[in-house]
Formats: structure tokens, sequence, C-alpha cells
């Protein structure tokens, strides 16, 4: 590696950053240091979107890459992260006095009012009218908008503008000369950045990294920054030497082979939620309730877990599954179960030198069935941290018997953790409701959850009971009415219901 | 054939800078040289005394400039907008968990937050009184209570067939304006300061700075382009920000830059009152309220600010569209160690229609009733008659509440949903429906008199271009288009024609704020009389070329051209200019008060309203009994504009004022630490709805329905009104934690309704 400047494709040329701290946050850059201020801060937290930026990425085998455009939250982004990428703001999308036809609908469907959050919907559509030829459904548009907040219109002129954009003339980005000056900055050595007396570095191979990972135990390693920034921006922090995660493609590297399903930690959140859906159809939900897209753009699945908070949504899920998770230190690895991670409080199993290499899913035993349902309970639908989460899973055998269950829960304990009693009361029984009662009862002494903004410990003892409720009404054929919200439309009066 | 422009839906003026980012907010603009950027620093405890604060770190840190505390402020340490009882700085007494305490200027934002991180501060910490519960009983009072009783109530409790008692919890609202606080104080030369505001009250930004700088006010000057949202939370509560960057300004005679950060915002400005009510309500077999007694206490915080007009529209919209004959008022203003709770759309009205649409459906539950029959039978008079006196003073002379139900009731096919409802939730244990119809009616005016006048100033230069300026100020409501569009049409220009300037209180003084849904009211009214001044002056003109040929009143001001029949036809630009030569005066002032308005803020007796504004929407719901989560599917919404200005930014404010209101009844709740610091301090914790939370099915028209009163262009004012459509939402929820109870059992709802709250609900238990 070397030292050089942070190098990326901005406004059509390439654009380099030396002084900045690498902990400067893309949004203060493009504000304070470019007076471009199309981008706005809203919340600094990456919960607002005001701040949405979209960016350019080479993805693909050499000689065929494409280039890949997504959106993030410039606001918790760390300006090295930016290195051999491109970056689109909301000053790019009008060709002079010609709008992008995102921007077009937006003014003709009257979808700003105060206007502050407007360019990053703006760049949150623009993505979205990148990446797909034909208007998608509506429920597609809310997730393209889920991590962006309008105050004033109520989102109705914004979603139908989100439609009306792809009746206008067609028009594209033109990606050969952004996907050449890719090319050409990923010639360039790993970055070894050195800005206002502060290091980071951002190996390209996971041998690189797990040599700087050893050499820099006390580093701070980081991945997609969405949990990292905000200890910068809202705690003033100092996080010291940084190691940068995101520029090693082996480590983004996910691989489904039969029964197996192995994801890289750095690979996003969208590419993982994408491929366990892909393994495990039930994972739909919470792949589409996870924090917003333009989070899951840039956060990592392996971060997630990393993280051990015992809020995060995906791991009751993981280890409801059997997740187990890779660890690497030097050119050592080892595995273990995901539940075993978890040592207490923000506490994992991670040995200094050591890193989150991937986490591997195996397909479910021949011979019995596997039940499983991962649920989510917040306060809002897209974008809130969960009150409680949960996986479930049981397998029950030809006779009808429950022979595994695997019951984990999120936001009930200091860790993400099984619910032993729960588990325990449905071992050897039928799937039915007297078992499913059994397990509601036990789940009283599995867990003591705390009382905080989200919820309060009763609330979170009674859902949690409730989902398994649901995880039996819904998987046992036991329900003859709809269990499900989002099942449900509006009412015709004819309705025979 | 006319061209006006009124009644057209055009876009925002500002449509195409916001979708490309050109639109300047104050921290977009180009700054000067030298600025330094300031951060506060905030108690940590919710009541207490400052034993020592210690700030040699903060002074010590590089790059830090100044280091201000209430010691350092030469005049009014005040920012109260109403009474003298809230501290730019705390001046020894900590009065709530997140007051500010000093305030930094340093060469970068980064500096200033991260120096004013190490404050040393030691309390004598006290026990702080942190919500009604405890402030009641402690007679704890930011304003004495009111009380207020019309009829003979309790001879029509004594006489009642039924008699019911009640009560309701009723959470806060954070405004989230997506652009936070900010200030930019610019030092001039000759001892003047400039400052850049992100507020809604220039006027009063412009008295605070004066006072606490104890400058007199033609020194300070105040700016305002256009605000990313308000809501009311840049009313009175842009001051504190104001001031201190306008002390520190003069402190260092370097411009100064405030911008909260988001979690200091939230943490530091108030919010919408939380509410909790007890009343008993005496009625007849057919649901008609015969007396009415209810007491209500509102949060008010460590202070006043527009607690008292805020308690006072609360009284003013208890009755909501219903005639109470019967009435006993009391109204609690509760003083708590929490940040001042101030001006938020509605401003009080709401809280006051929540609590009698919850009368109501008990009184329908109760009766085994469609709710919407109850409140039919409650209506007030369509014509005046012995059902039109509010309790507090006012005939009701331009209802439409009824033809307005009756026309989305039928158009959103109520009954037979209703039906339909009942049915399925019969067969579905897990998941219920609920549907309910809710009207509003809301008052237009400032309660208080003096606030209802404005004033403009209109330029017509001499190639016929128009630049207008007033008093009212810009947050996203429209007020700039449909003033563009009010001029345009009076000079018969097209709209590119008028442009319109920054609100600035040098071109026009002594503004009211652009509150109370009033700013085109007002502000339309003042611009309109300028330019019927200049037209005046231009058709005299015409009669002098013509040599009297034509009158002054045929005189026709269309298309761009000036007319009088036959005898005259010119371009306006032309005759502008011929004009210019004569020496005739082509720009002017214009100033409007509302009439026949009055109001005794003692007795809270008078007609405090120019007019009443109507809407009606009917929600439908559903919930799951299992999480209490639920789901808005459809909603149905008529509402009355009057004769609308501009029917795109009209539905605007509907869908964007129902949206906000489904929040505020929904998920988005306020929690604090048992210590009094706020938990919900930012959007990852504070939820406002998203786009997934858009109903299915969102209708949304307008009900033509010409304003009876002379407003400008017979329009009505919409930016709040439509804010308590959201009622509707919630009653809907009612109705379906209520067919998941057993019948006849009590339903208490708190509001929001979360997940938890409806969980809690339907296991029969209350907060």
């Amino acid at each position: 590696m070397s030292e050089r400047p942070i190098q990326f494709y901005f406004r059509g040329a390439i654009h380099a950053i030396q002084g900045a701290a690498p902990t400067r946050t893309v949004l203060q850059y493009l504000r304070e240091d470019l007076c471009q201020t199309g981008t706005k801060e809203g919340c600094a937290e990456g919960d607002c979107g005001a701040c949405t930026v979209v960016i350019g990425e080479l993805v693909g085998e050499t000689g065929a890459e494409e280039l890949r455009l997504r959106a993030v939250n410039a606001c918790i982004q760390f300006l090295p992260a930016l290195d051999g990428k491109a970056l689109f703001t909301v000053e790019d999308l009008a060709a002079g006095e010609q709008l992008h036809p995102v921007q077009q609908a937006l003014v003709d469907r009257h979808g700003s009012q105060c206007g502050f959050c407007t360019p990053g919907f703006a760049m949150s559509l623009f993505a979205l009218y990148e990446n797909q030829d034909h208007c998608p459904e509506r429920d597609e548009i809310d997730h393209t908008l889920s991590g962006n907040l309008c105050r004033c219109t109520g989102y109705r002129p914004i979603v139908d503008a989100a439609r009306d954009a792809y009746a206008l003339p067609r028009r594209q980005l033109d990606r050969l000369p952004v996907i050449a000056a890719l090319k050409t900055l990923a010639d360039l050595p790993p970055l070894d950045y050195l800005g206002d007396g502060r290091q980071s570095h951002s190996p390209r191979t996971l041998a690189e990294l797990a040599e700087l990972r050893e050499r820099l135990p006390n580093a701070r390693l980081v991945a997609g920054g969405t949990d990292v920034g905000l200890w910068v921006t809202k705690q003033g922090r100092d996080l010291g030497e940084l190691i940068l995660t995101g520029a090693v493609a082996e480590l983004k590297r996910i691989q489904i082979g039969p029964g197996r399903l192995e994801i890289g930690a750095g690979a996003t959140l969208t590419d993982a939620f994408a491929a366990l859906t892909a393994f495990e159809p039930q994972w739909a939900e919470l792949a589409r309730r996870f924090a917003s897209t333009p989070v899951k753009n840039a956060g990592t699945l392996g971060g997630n877990v990393a993280n051990g908070s015992p809020i995060g949504d995906s791991m009751p899920a993981l280890i409801a599954l059997g997740a187990r998770i890779v660890l690497q230190r030097g050119a050592a690895t080892r595995e273990m179960a995901l539940e075993d991670f978890y040592l207490d409080y923000q506490k994992t199993a991670l040995a200094p030198g050591e890193f989150v290499r991937a986490l591997v899913l195996d397909a479910p035993a021949a011979g019995l069935q596997r039940h499983f349902r991962s649920y989510k309970v917040a306060k809002r639908l897209d974008q809130d941290i969960s009150a409680v989460a949960c996986g479930l899973a049981v397998h029950v055998d030809d006779e009808g018997c429950i022979r595994r269950a695997r019951l984990a829960f999120g936001g009930m304990a200091a860790t993400p953790k099984r619910a032993a009693g729960a588990e325990a009361a449905l071992l050897g029984r039928p799937w039915d409701a007297a078992a499913v009662r059994r397990a509601m009862d036990a789940l009283g002494s599995d867990f003591a959850p705390f009382t905080d903004v989200r919820a309060s410990s009763a609330y979170r003892l009674s859902v949690a009971a409730n989902l398994l409720q649901r995880f039996w009404l819904e998987t046992s054929g036991a329900a003859d009415a709809p269990v499900r919200l989002a099942a449900l439309t509006p009412i015709a009066p004819e309705d025979k219901a | 054939m006319s061209t006006s422009l009124i009644g057209r839906p055009l876009p925002h003026e500002s449509a195409r800078l916001h979708v490309s980012g050109k639109a300047h907010y104050v921290d977009d603009l180009p700054q000067a040289a030298g600025t330094l950027h300031a951060a506060p620093g905030l108690s940590t405890i919710a009541r207490g005394r400052i034993r020592s604060i210690d700030l040699s770190a903060v002074r010590a840190y590089p790059g830090v400039r100044a280091v201000l505390t209430a010691a350092d402020i030469p005049g009014d340490n005040n920012c109260g907008p109403i009474l003298h009882d809230d501290p730019i700085l705390a001046d020894g007494e900590i009065r709530f968990h997140g007051q500010p305490l000093f305030v930094v200027a340093a060469e970068t934002r980064d500096i200033a937050r991260q120096a004013a991180r190490l404050a040393k501060i030691d309390y004598d910490a006290e026990p702080p009184i942190l919500d009604m519960d405890a402030a009641i009983p402690a007679e704890s009072w930011v304003l004495p209570p009111f009380s207020m009783q019309r009829g003979a109530v309790d001879a029509a409790f004594a006489d009642a067939p039924h008699r019911l008692s009640g009560s309701a919890v009723l959470g806060g609202q954070e405004h989230f304006y997506l652009e936070g606080q900010i200030s930019y104080a610019q030092p001039g030369d000759d001892g003047t300061l400039h400052v850049l505001c992100s507020t809604q009250h220039p006027t009063e930004m412009q008295q605070m700075v004066a006072h606490c700088l104890g400058w007199r006010a033609h020194r300070v000057s105040v700016e305002c382009r256009r605000m990313g949202g308000a809501f009311g939370g840049k009313e009175s509560q842009s001051a504190q920000w104001a001031c201190l960057a306008a002390l520190l300004a003069v402190n260092t005679g370097k411009p100064v830059k405030l911008r909260l950060d988001r979690d200091d915002d939230m943490v530091a400005t108030g919010k919408r009152h939380p509410y909790r009510y007890q009343w008993e309500s005496a009625f007849d077999d057919s649901g008609r309220l015969l007396g009415l007694k209810l007491e209500f206490a509102a949060d008010c915080g460590h202070s006043a600010d527009l607690s008292g007009p805020v308690n006072d529209r609360t009284i003013c919209h208890i009755d909501n569209a219903y005639y109470l004959d019967a009435v006993a008022l009391k109204s609690l203003r509760c003083k708590t160690n929490r940040v001042s709770n101030t001006a938020f759309r509605g401003f009080g009205g709401p809280q006051g229609m929540f609590v009698i649409e919850n009368v109501l459906d008990d009184i329908a539950r109760h009766l085994g009733r469609d709710p919407l029959a109850i409140r039919r039978v409650n209506f007030y008079d369509v014509e005046p008659g012995a059902r039109s006196l509010t309790p507090y003073g006012t005939t009701i002379e331009d209802n439409v509440a009824p033809a307005l139900v009756a026309e989305l009731e039928r158009d959103c096919a109520y009954t037979a949903r209703r039906a339909a409802i009942a049915k399925f939730n019969a067969g579905s244990p897990v998941l219920k429906r609920g549907i309910a119809l809710t009207p509003v009616k809301f008052g237009i005016s400032f309660n208080a008199t003096h606030y209802n006048q404005a004033g403009a100033l209109v330029h017509v230069y001499t190639d016929g271009s128009v630049l207008v300026s007033h008093g009212g100020t810009e947050m996203g409501q429209g007020l700039y288009t449909k003033v563009r569009q009010i001029v345009a049409h009076e000079f018969g220009l097209p709209f590119a024609d008028v442009r319109l300037s920054s609100t600035d209180t040098r071109r026009v003084a002594n503004t009211s704020a652009t509150a109370a849904s009033s700013g085109t009211d007002l502000n339309g009214k003042a611009a309109q009389a300028a330019c019927t001044n200049i037209k005046a002056r231009l058709a005299a003109f015409v009669v002098e070329l013509t040599n009297g040929a034509v009158h002054a009143a045929d005189v026709q001001f269309v298309d761009g051209r000036v007319r009088a029949g036959s005898a005259f036809d010119e371009a306006f630009a032309d005759l502008v200019m011929r004009a210019y030569r004569a020496r005739i005066q082509l720009w002017d002032a214009g100033f409007y008060k509302t009439p026949k308005i009055h109001f005794d803020p003692v007795t809270k007796l008078g007609r405090p309203f120019f007019y009443f504004a109507y809407g009606a929407a009917c929600s439908e719901v559903a919930i799951d009994t299992l999480t209490g989560e639920s789901r808005v599917l459809r909603v149905d919404i008529l509402h009355d504009a009057g004769r609308s200005i501009n029917p795109a930014l009209d539905i605007g404010q509907i869908e964007g004022g129902f949206v906000q209101g489904m929040g505020w009844l929904t998920s988005e709740e306020l929690w604090w630490r048992p210590d009094g610091k706020l938990m919900s301090h930012a959007p990852s914790t504070y939820k406002i709805p998203t786009a997934s939370d858009l109903p299915d099915i969102f209708n949304v028209r307008l009900y033509d329905n010409a304003n009876v009163e002379d407003s400008i262009h017979r329009s009505k004012a919409v930016g709040e009104p439509p804010f308590m459509l959201a009622l509707s939402v919630y009653q809907a929820l009612r109705d379906a934690v209520a067919a998941a109870l057993p019948a006849g059992q009590p339903l208490q709802l708190d509001a929001p309704a979360t997940p938890e709250a409806i969980l809690r609900a339907i296991s029969g238990g209350c907060s």
C-alpha cells in the first residue's frame, strides 16, 4: 500500500482529496469544503435521507465490469469510502436547464413543499430509475424511499412522481466514461491515507486485511460505517487508526453451493438479503423491513453481526437457522455457532487481531420438515429499531413431532439470545396449540427484557409470546382467517368476509 | 377571455430549485469570510442549580474564539415571547434536561461541538416535576388555571337520561422540520446586525435579538427567504438560537452561524403539548349531548412560551363541529421540568377536538350506535338558530359540516363498508378492522386580535416586472406562490413577471408570525391592497391620457395589457414606462387587518375567528391483536378550502397535514427517561411516517365552497385544519380495538396509538 490521496470520479473527472481527516464525512466535504450545498443535512445519523447521494462502483468479472449505482447516506460515509468509486449528487441530475425525469416528475406532481428533503428523494428515485427499466410496483417504490423522510407532503405526490418519471422520455446516465474512469482508479495501489494527522488503511485483499488486522489489533475496523459513522457525528469520538474493509473484494463474496450459503462479512446488506431470500424465501419480510435502502446499500451483514447489538435485526433469524460465523486471524480461520459468538452486552468472542470473515448457513436436514419465520415488531413499518425481533424455527418429523427448535430473539436480553426454556417446552411434542402454549408460558422465564424508548418490558414479553402464537398459526395451518396485516387490502362494501 | 392565475394548480414557485438542490436555505448561503460557528452546551439534569461551571477546557480548546454564559448577555436574558420567563442561557437555575447553559463560537462547527463537551459543571440537583401527574397536585402552573361555564350544567346532568365519565391521555409531538434551527448573524457597520434566520416570525426575532443586546429595534434586521419546514416550531422557538448567534456575533465582531445538531434540536426545543383529560357527559337516548364537564391539563414545560394562546385555542375547539349546550371547562396549564412546549400546526385545536371525539365515541359505544350517527345529532345548526352558539360566544354562520359529511359518507360508501367490516371482524380472530368518519371545524384568525394584520410592499419596475415583499414567511406551504398568483392576477400579468423577495424586517415592519393558517389570508390581502393603490394611479393616468374619454373604473389589467373598452389598449410595460416619465409612483405598500373579529383574553369570549374551515375524513384501519401493530388501509377526505387559489397546493396541505396528524396519533412517541432526559431525540428513536405508511387508497377532494366572508378571492386557510382530519385514524383504531374487546367493555386507548398502546387497550388496561 502507498500513501496517496483519496481519488474518485466526480462531476466528470477524477477528483482527489488530501488533508481531510479520514473520518470527515462525504456530506461535510461536499457542503463545507466544496460548497456543493444541494445535498442537505437533516439528522447526521443516516435516518432522514436528506443527504442521499448515489455511489457508482464497478462490479463483475474483470473485462466485463458493470457500473452499479446505489443510494447511500452521505452524512455517515467517511471520505476514504469514496476511493475508487463514483459519486453523484443532486447537482448531477439535470442537463443544463433540462431536469432529469425524476426531477421533472417531482415538479409536475407537486412532490416538494419546503424542498429540504427533496434532493435526497430525487437521488433515491434516480438510483431506482437507473436500476429499473420499467416502473416498479408500489412496494418497491416504498422500499426505495424507506430511508427518506418528508414532513410536508405525506408522500403521495412523491410516490406518484416515482411512477410518472417512467412516463417521460427515458434518459440514462452515460456509463462509459464513468466505467473508464473507475477502471483507471482500479489500477491505483490500495489506499493508505493520512489526513489531518489520522491514518486509514483500505486493503484490497483478504491477505492484506488479515495482515493489517494482526499488526494493528487496536485499529478500528470499519465496514459500512452505518453505526460507526454516528460515533463520530453524534458522540465526537476519536476512532484512532482505521482499517476500512470496503475495498476487499473477497470479503464481499457470496457463495451459493448445494445446501450451503456462505456470505462474506463485507457483503452489503442489500446483497446479503438477496442471497438469504433466495436461499430461504421467509427472509423476504425482514429483508424488506431491515433498516432502509441506503443503509442496506452501505452496511454489511458482517458489520451487523460483529457489532453485537442486542437489537441487531439479522441475528435472531440467522441463529434460528443455525448460522455459523467464520472468524479469521492471520491465515487461520475458526468457526462457531453464531449464538456462541455473543458473550455479553456488546461483547463478542472476537480475539485481538481477529475479524469476521463470513457467515455460513446450511439447508435444513433431510427427513425433517422445517418451519421458519422471522418477525419484527416496531413502531413503524420502515427503518425502525425493533422492540422485538425474532427468528423461529421448528423441525418436525414424519410423526409430526418436534425434533429441533431454535427460537432466537432480539430486544429481549443484552445479546441476541435463544429461548432455551421455550425450545425445551416444544421438543418431542406435536406442533399443536398445547405445545405452543407451553412455549409461550416458558418465555417468561427465558427473558427479563428491559424498558426503554422502544417498548416496555411487559410489552416485549407479551409480544414475544404472541409471536410464537403467530408462528404456530402461520405454519400449522390452524388459522382460517388472515393473521398478517400485510395480507389485508381495503375492504370492499360487497365483501362476504 | 381572461387568463387569471387564481384557481390554477401551479407548481410551488421554488419547485425547480427544490428538485435540483439550488434552493438556498440559511446554511446554503455563501459564507462571509471569518465566519465562526456556534454550538450550545446543554444541562444534564432536569432541575436544580448550577453550583459551579468550569469552562476553562472549553475556552482552551484550539480554535475556540468565544464562550458565553448568562453573565455575558448585555440586555434581557429572555426569549419568552409573551412572559419574561424563558432564559436564553440558564441563569443559575436548571429547569429541564437539555437546557442551554453556555454557547461556544469556534472556527468550525466540529470544533465548537467538541469544545462544548469539555465543560465541567457541578449541579445541586433537585427532584424534578416531570409530568402532569406530579404537576397537578403540586399546583405547578406556568399560567393560572382557567374555568368557564355556559348554561345550567348541574341541572343538565341532573335531568339527563344517561351519564358517562371518561379520561384520556394524549402525547406530544416533535415538529421534525427537516431543516433544523439555524441563525446566521452578521455584524454590519454603525452598530447594526443582520440575522439570516429560519423563522416563521422575523419581527419577533428582531425584537428578541434587540432586547438581549440591549439595542433598539432599528439596529437589527432579520431575513428569511425560505425554511425547510417549520410547522409552528420556528414561531417563538427560533429566538433562542437567533439570540445566541447575535450575542456571539456582537461579542466577537465576526459573522456567527448557529446550526443545531438534530439531537440538540430535538432535546432543546419545544413540541406539541401533551394533554390529559377527565370528563363527564350527560346525553339523551339519541346520543345528543346535554351537558359536558371537562377538565384538561396541558404539559407546558418549564415556561409559558405560547402556552396561554395554545390552551385558549383548545378551549375554542373543544366543540369541534358540535353544539355543546351546557358546558363547564377547566384548563390546567402545568409547569414541568421539561422543554417548553410551543406552537405546532393546529395550536391546541387538535387537543381540543381529540377529546370531544372521544366523548362522542364513548356515548356511541354506550348506546350501541354508529359513532357517526352520534356525531350527526350533535352538529351545530346549519342556519344560525338555537344550536349555533359556541361556548366562547360566537354564533356559527357558515356551517357546512352536515352537508360536507353527508357527501363524504355517500362517496366513500361508509355504511356499506361499516357493515362489511363488522362481518369481517366476526370471522377474524387475529386481525380486526375499524372505520371512522370524523368532521373538522377549525377557526381561522389568531385568537389575539392584534396579530391579525399584515403589510406588503409592491414594486413595479419601469420594464413592467414586479417585485413583492410581504410579512409572511415561506415554509413550504406555498405562500409565496399564492401571493405571486394574487399579484400577477391584479396586474393581469403572467406568473413569471412577478417575483417575491425574501421576507425581511427592513422591507416590511411589525409583521405577525406566519401561523394560524393565516399567511395567505393576511399577506395576500395586503399585497392586493398595494396593487390596488398602484392600479388606481395607473387608471387615473389612463383617464388623463385619453383626456377623460374613459372612466377609471373601466380600466382593466388583463393579459399583460391595460385596456379600457375600445378607447385604450396598451402593453402594461409600455404604460408603466410612460407613467414613470410622468412621475407617477409605481410602488406602494398595502395593509390589511381582518374585520369583524374581537376576543376578550380574560373571559375567553368573543368572535375570535373571521370564519371557519371545514373538512371530514373517513379512515379504515386494521390492527393485529397479537402485536398491536396497525395499518391505515384507506382514507377518503373532503375538505373545504373555500374557493381555492391553488388547488394543487391546497391538496398538498391536506395530504401532508393528514399524514402528519396520523403520525402524531400512531407512531410518534416522545419518551423520557425517569431522570427527565428525552430519549426519543433523533429520527432513529422518534418515528414520523414514511412512504410505506401512505394508505393503499387515499382519495382527497376539495369541497367547493366560496367563503361567505370577504377573504382573499373567497378562499379559505388550509395550513392547519387538515391536520385534524387524522382524528379519523385514531377513532378508526378505537373502532378496531372495540371489535377485539368483549361487548360492553369500556375502551381506553392512549394516544399515540403505538403497537404497545393498542395491545394494552386490547388487554383492557390503561396507562
